[in-house]
Parts: structure tokens; sequence; C-alpha cells
């Protein structure tokens, strides 16, 4: 990779020999310092969620208390979950059905409008936040959808959009088109040459697009903030955030802890099976500057 | 079957059975509006109708229970900006953006540097560096602020020994709120900046260095002549994106200290305008006013980073 040579000439005197690894001791030392500060947080939460304290469940010996109140908590962990995976799974089927095709309109087509509705696309980033959540908690009373997951999966889509469209646009354009022409010579129509060709050879771009989905629905605070009100379609961060004032306002660190490490652990998981293509998001031109 | 739908895929005149030209680019027009249907929908729906309607709405009287009363413009601007916290919030959030602009970029690129090399040792380093930012910024804001509670908080003991006062907390006043946000906020992104400064650091080309090193500069000066000019246009990138983010912050306020100790930021008083002023108007009426306001910092952003490349 040209990332190697471009490195091996740096003057900075760190080509040394096997004999002269120990002399990097203080390297390794300083840089597995590093690492550590910014894993221990996530170790420390984890293991705090199950240790006694003082004004949790868990209050003497080690155990699952904290996360017996979270499943407690009002209409149950799982009610919560459910809604999280309903939100993010929706959110990413949107987000790959959109940027599919509208990928693969962008690469190959010419069409009315086409490059103003591109640049529109990527303007949603230059918008902040709030400015479209305030008309849009009214438009959604309007369609019906006011205080629904499917009302929220939407509006996360919408912003997941611009990097969607983008990197599917890229990927769609790296396809070589006598792929695709072998398969419409043969007789397949442009609807069944993207299913059977195209859609293989930009896998790994739908699988980056859907991780990025799913972490940003996952996750997301304000959205549902403001566009959902009732106790039973809460999503996961909400829930925690305002379970963790538990009576007459006392805070419960452990309810909080375990909260966390249930909102952290499926978003650990799939960044840690799906690492490569994380970085290679990145890599592959989505952010060219 | 082929000859009428295929050529709504392939350039017109490369076609196979492309024999009327005209009729095959009528079809690309309909075919291409199909595929990207879905997309143009959802940004109609869901971008463009809200905008519209957020400039109607600053212009409105629009009580959040009540709904549309009535043009009222511009009676809704003066009433979002003498919001109590209106002015201490601008100044706060202003802070924190180059707090939190100057830390994220320095160690970014700093990181960036440090594991560019592709080693075992240093794609370890990456991951530690990067899980962080799988987190939600709700969640990591919830774990700092268990971290920082004063009962259950592993680093007050260390902070003591180093000769901190017993009654220092972290969320305590306005400037250990910032800073104490100001880490978490490094911890969660900083992992993101090193990956996009990485992508720039990599495509700097090779001979720039080798040039270099032959004309017998000290590392101080390529990183300074060669790194640094090759590295600006992801330097900018990232300016650009953290300083927006910063502008923006909402999550981490909310969770830490709600506002209080003069935490306020600019998005938590157009949250307080509309959901308890309960005015939906006040509150479209300062987003109409921070969307201005990002259009021209982003402008002016993107001016200056530019301009120095010529």
């Amino acid at each position: 990779m040209s990332m190697i040579t471009a490195r091996s000439v740096r003057p900075s005197g760190e080509g040394g020999r096997r004999a002269f690894a120990f002399a990097r001791t203080p390297y390794y030392v300083a840089t597995g310092g590093l690492a550590i500060i910014f894993l221990a947080p996530m170790v420390w939460t984890t293991v705090s969620s199950f240790s006694p304290q003082a004004g949790s469940r868990q209050t003497d010996g080690w155990g699952f208390g904290n996360y017996v109140t979270l499943a407690n908590y009002q209409a149950g962990i799982w009610q919560y979950l459910l809604n999280s995976a309903f939100v993010a799974v929706l959110t990413v089927l949107f987000t790959l059905t959109c940027s599919f095709f509208g990928g693969y309109a962008f690469a190959r087509f010419s069409f009315f409008g086409k490059n103003v509705l591109f640049l529109i696309v990527l303007s949603i980033l230059m918008v902040p936040y709030a400015t479209l959540l305030i008309p849009l908690y009214v438009i959604l009373n309007f369609f019906g959808l006011q205080d629904t997951l499917i009302g929220l999966a939407l509006v996360l889509t919408m912003f997941q959009l611009p990097f969607a469209t983008y990197m599917m646009r890229i990927a769609f354009e790296s396809v070589p088109r006598e792929i695709e022409e072998a398969a419409l010579v043969d007789g397949a129509n442009s609807f069944v040459a993207l299913i059977r060709v195209m859609l293989p050879a930009v896998k790994p771009a739908l699988i980056t697009v859907g991780l990025f989905a799913f972490l940003a629905a996952w996750n997301d605070f304000i959205a549902p903030l403001i566009l959902l009100n009732s106790a039973d379609k809460l999503v996961l961060p909400l829930a925690v955030t305002n379970g963790r004032q538990q009576v007459m306002g006392v805070v419960d660190y452990g309810f909080t802890q375990a909260g966390v490490v249930v909102l952290a652990v499926p978003c650990i998981a799939l960044f840690l099976i799906l690492q490569r293509h994380y970085v290679q998001g990145f890599m592959s031109g989505a952010l060219k500057g | 079957m082929s000859t009428t739908t295929s050529p709504g895929v392939v350039e017109p005149g490369t076609a196979p059975g492309a024999k009327h030209p005209a009729r095959t680019k009528r079809r690309r027009h309909y075919i291409g509006w199909v595929y990207v249907a879905p997309t143009a929908v959802l940004v109609l729906l869901l971008f463009l109708v809200p905008i519209i309607l957020v400039f109607k709405m600053s212009a409105s009287n629009w009580p959040l229970l009540r709904g549309d009363r009535g043009w009222n413009f511009p009676a809704n601007f003066p009433k979002a900006v003498e919001h109590r916290y209106f002015w201490d919030a601008v100044w706060f959030t202003l802070k924190y953006t180059v707090l939190a602009t100057v830390l994220l970029l320095g160690l970014g690129l700093g990181m960036a540097m440090l594991v560019q090399r592709a080693t075992k040792w240093n794609s370890f380093l990456r991951t530690s560096f990067l899980i962080p930012s799988a987190l939600g910024l709700a969640s990591a804001s919830l774990l700092f602020y268990a971290l920082y509670s004063p009962q259950s908080s592993p680093l007050l003991p260390i902070l003591r020994w180093f000769g901190v006062s017993e009654d220092f907390s972290f969320l305590g006043t306005s400037n250990a709120a910032l800073w104490s946000t100001t880490v978490l906020i490094v911890w969660r992104y900083a992992g993101f900046y090193m990956l996009i400064l990485m992508v720039g650091l990599q495509r700097i080309p090779a001979d720039a260095y080798e040039a270099a090193v032959i004309d017998g500069a000290s590392s101080w000066q390529i990183f300074t002549r060669i790194t640094l000019p090759l590295l600006r246009p992801s330097l900018a990138m990232a300016t650009v994106l953290c300083v927006t983010g910063s502008l923006l912050a909402f999550d981490q306020f909310y969770i830490l200290t709600k506002g209080a100790q003069g935490t306020f930021t600019v998005v938590q008083v157009i949250y307080d305008l509309a959901f308890t002023k309960q005015n939906l108007g006040y509150a479209a009426a300062l987003s109409v006013i921070v969307l201005g306001a990002l259009i021209v910092i982003n402008v002016l952003q993107i001016k200056v980073l530019k301009s120095e490349d010529d």
C-alpha cells in the first residue's frame, strides 16, 4: 500500500532493527496508556453496573440488580429496546432502499433536474438539525405520523441521505459498465440487471451505509426527544435519560450505567464486526475534502 | 424486450439496438426518475417543505398547542433574542466551539500521525481510539454523567490526591462544566477526526517526503512545510465539520447539566422556546437566525481555508 512506502522514508529515526525494539518501550508505554484512557471509561461503566453502590438497587455484593431496575422501568426495557430496534431497522431499510436506487440513478442515468436534486440532497448536511425538527414536528402531525416510530424513522432516513446517496453514487460509478452491458445483451432489463449484477458489486458500500444508518438511528437523541411524546413509544436513549432520576430527584447511577451498557453493546459489537467497512467508508472517497 | 428497455441504462449510440435516439432519451429520463423517486419524495416532504415551513412559522404567531394563528412578522425575532439565556448561550456556545475544535483537531492530527503506519500495534491503537465513536453521543454523555458524579466518580479521589479541593465538582461551575463536557466530546470524537486526517495523510505522495529528506529538511520543517500544507483539504473539512457540530451542540449539555451553571447552548434555547415557552414561532425565528449564521460562518471558513491554498 502507498502509505507504507510513504512512511518508510520519514526521517524520524524510527527505522529500527529488532535489536533496537526495546529502545521503543517508552513509545509502547505511552501509546498503550493512551489506548487505555480511551477504553477505560467503558470498562469502568461495565464493571460498576454490576458492582455494589449506594443509591441503586445493587447495594451489597455484585449482581444484576441495576439491570432489574432497568428491566422494570415504566413500560419495561423490552419495550424500549423493541422501539429502538424497530426505528433502527426501519431507518436502515429506508436508507438502503433510497440510496441503492437513488445512487444507481445518479450514477448511470441523465434525467431532468439530476444535478439540482443531488445538490439539494447534499445540502441537508448544511441545515441545522433543530431548524428542521421544529417544522417537522408540525409536518408529521399533518401526515398523521406525530408521535409514531415510523415517522421518526422517516426523519432519521432523511438525515442519512446525503452520506448514503453520495456513497452509493460513487460505488455505482466505480462498477465497470461492461459488466452491466453483458447482462443487458443477455436480455435482462435494467431492473433485473440492477438486482442480479449490480447489487453484488456494490455490497460493501451498502454495508457501510447500513452500518452508519443503524448507529445514527439507534443513538439519536434530539429527534425522538422532539418527535415522540408517549411514555410507551420512547426509544432507549431517552428512557435511560429520563429514568436516571428516580424518586425525589435522586439520581440512580447504577441504573444509568446499566442503561449505557445496554445501549453500547450492540453498537460496539457491530463496530468490531464491521470495522473494516467503517474505516473503508472514509477511505473510499466518501470524504474527498 | 431487450431492445426497448436496455437503452435505459447504457449511453445512447453505444446501446445495443438504439435505433430511436429520441425515444431512447425520453425513456432514460423516465427510468432515472423512477429510480430516484423514493429519494426525491423524502427530500421534498421532509426537507424542502420543512425549510419553507420554518420561514413561514418564524413569521407567524404559532403556539405549540394551538397551531397557526396567522402572520405576525417580525414579532417573533425580537422575542427569540430576548430569551433570558440567549446572549449567554451565544457566548457559551462560541467558547465551547473554539475549545472543542482546537482540542479535537490537534489531538486528531497527533493521533493520525501516531497510527498511520500499518502495523499490528497501530491497528490495535486505531481500534481503541475509534471504539468511543461507535457509541451514541447520548450514551457517551450518560456514561460521563456517572463518571463525573460526586458519589461514584473514580476520578475525584485521584484529583484530590493531586491537591484539588474537597468541594470540587466536575459540573459545579460554568468553567468546570465547560471543560468536563469538552473532555467527554474529545473522548467521543477524537478517533473520528483521527480517521479523517489519516485519510488526508495517506494521500500525500511519498516523493514529497523523499525530496525533502534529500534536501536535508528537519522533522519540524517537513511537518510545517509539507505535511500541513498538503493536508489542507482534509484539515479544512475537519474544521468545518467540527465547528458546525460544536455550534449545534445539544445532547451533551442537555444530559450533563440541562443548562445549569450557565451552560445553555443556542440549540437548547431553541428547544426551550418551543417546548417550555411552548411557542413554535419563537423557536422557528431563532432556527432561521441560526441557519443564516451557520451559512455565513461556513462560507467564511471555506473562503479562508481555501484562499491560503492558492
